[in-house]
């Protein structure tokens, strides 16, 4: 097959633009939070006490760590949706950070005999049943966006978009959830989000391929 | 003629912004110009193992093009472009059974090839195109084999020009498909 009869044929296929990259991306994000929305409010709704629980530092944190993580999960998707892209992944690394530090000054605030059961809390079931359920929808989004993109790494490019679907899963789920110490946002939040991205990795390399 | 650098970067952002307005003229010619620069990366690349360096090319042509929206034009292109012929040589490696590490760091020497080089893949033409659909084969062979533009393919198989836009496009992508499956 001749390389310039090739060329011939693309050059005749201008007509048919795809959509810009950054669009399919806000599309997808818009899509994303109204699945999880949705899923949320039909599904759990927020805690009670929620008026009251807005004054407390450890309340307002979890969104501080999950809006966070959503934030840069997102940046490193869409750089990594790119075939050259990859810059912007070291922002992943701030959120985790930031759970470092709180769970130092959670456990230089708490007698240590508190530990364990700040950590365990009362509802990791549920935290680890809901989180990637809100999360699953929100994931399809983001592969559908890895999809139309040109990712050079899908099963990386998959793991950050499970991030980005766990972000904005354990934005909803953190309304509902009554066990605020980040010892338990540490342990069973990052099992359930790491649960997501590993599905995300595992999804992208099955269906991102270009 | 050298490597990405400087002028021709200039050139090559240029000629891919016309295409992305619709030149069909400067995407020709930009595709030429990306045929050419990809053959000189992927040539010494696959002269170690049983890979085709054409069939990479055109499967670099066609990512480029089926993805040419992923282009952030305010970026240069050189890194782009290196970036897909890079990750369709792995493919055609990983496809055949190897690994292998492809370092584009030095992509700003590569030279172009010489235009006397073999332009021609191992890939049979008419095996493509009966892995087609009907319909998508009249079309792409009336635009590849007879030359035809798609208002003269339009005309040829009585059929309006929208039809023929959507049967190329789609053959274009199922081409890619089978590309990816060796």
């Amino acid at each position: 097959m001749k390389t310039d009869d090739l060329i011939k044929v693309l050059g005749a296929d201008t007509a048919t633009a795809a959509m810009p990259l950054q669009r399919s991306w806000r599309m997808a994000l818009v899509i994303a939070v109204v699945l999880a929305g949705v899923a949320f409010f039909a599904m759990l709704g927020p805690r009670a006490d929620i008026a009251d629980a807005m004054h407390h530092s450890r309340f307002l944190f979890k969104f501080v760590l999950t809006v966070g993580l959503a934030a840069s999960a997102w940046a490193a998707a869409r750089a990594l949706s790119r075939p050259e892209g990859g810059a912007g992944l070291w922002w992943i690394a701030v959120v985790p950070a930031l759970l470092v530090g709180a769970i130092v000054l959670e456990m230089s605030a708490m007698p240590a005999d508190r530990w364990r059961g700040l950590m365990m809390g009362s509802n990791s079931r549920l935290c680890l049943t809901f989180i990637p359920l809100i999360g699953i929808g929100p994931l399809a989004a983001f592969i559908v966006a890895l999809r139309h993109g040109a990712p050079a790494r899908p099963g990386l490019s998959g793991a950050v978009a499970g991030l980005l679907a766990g972000g904005v899963a354990a934005t909803f789920y953190a309304a509902h959830c009554v066990d605020d110490s980040p010892l338990f946002v540490a342990v069973w939040y990052g099992l359930a989000i790491a649960g997501l991205s590993a599905a995300g990795a595992v999804a992208a390399k099955v269906w991102v391929r270009w | 003629m050298t490597g990405v650098q400087g002028q021709d970067e200039a050139v090559m952002a240029a000629l891919l912004k016309a295409s992305l307005a619709g030149d069909e003229q400067a995407y020709t010619d930009f595709l030429r110009r990306a045929a050419a620069l990809v053959r000189a990366f992927v040539r010494h690349r696959t002269r170690a193992g049983g890979v085709d360096a054409e069939d990479v090319v055109q499967e670099t042509l066609l990512a480029l093009h089926l993805k040419r929206h992923t282009w952030n034009q305010d970026r240069p292109v050189a890194p782009w472009l290196y970036a897909i012929a890079r990750y369709k040589l792995i493919d055609a490696f990983r496809r055949r059974g190897r690994r292998i590490e492809v370092d584009i760091g030095d992509f700003a020497d590569n030279l172009a090839a010489p235009e006397d080089e073999a332009q021609l893949s191992e890939r049979d033409l008419s095996r493509v195109l009966d892995s087609l659909a009907p319909g998508q084969r009249s079309v792409v062979s009336s635009i590849s084999v007879d030359g035809r533009s798609i208002g003269e393919t339009a005309a040829a198989l009585g059929m309006n020009e929208t039809a023929v836009r959507v049967a190329l496009h789609r053959g274009l992508k199922a081409i890619a498909k089978r590309f990816g499956q060796g």
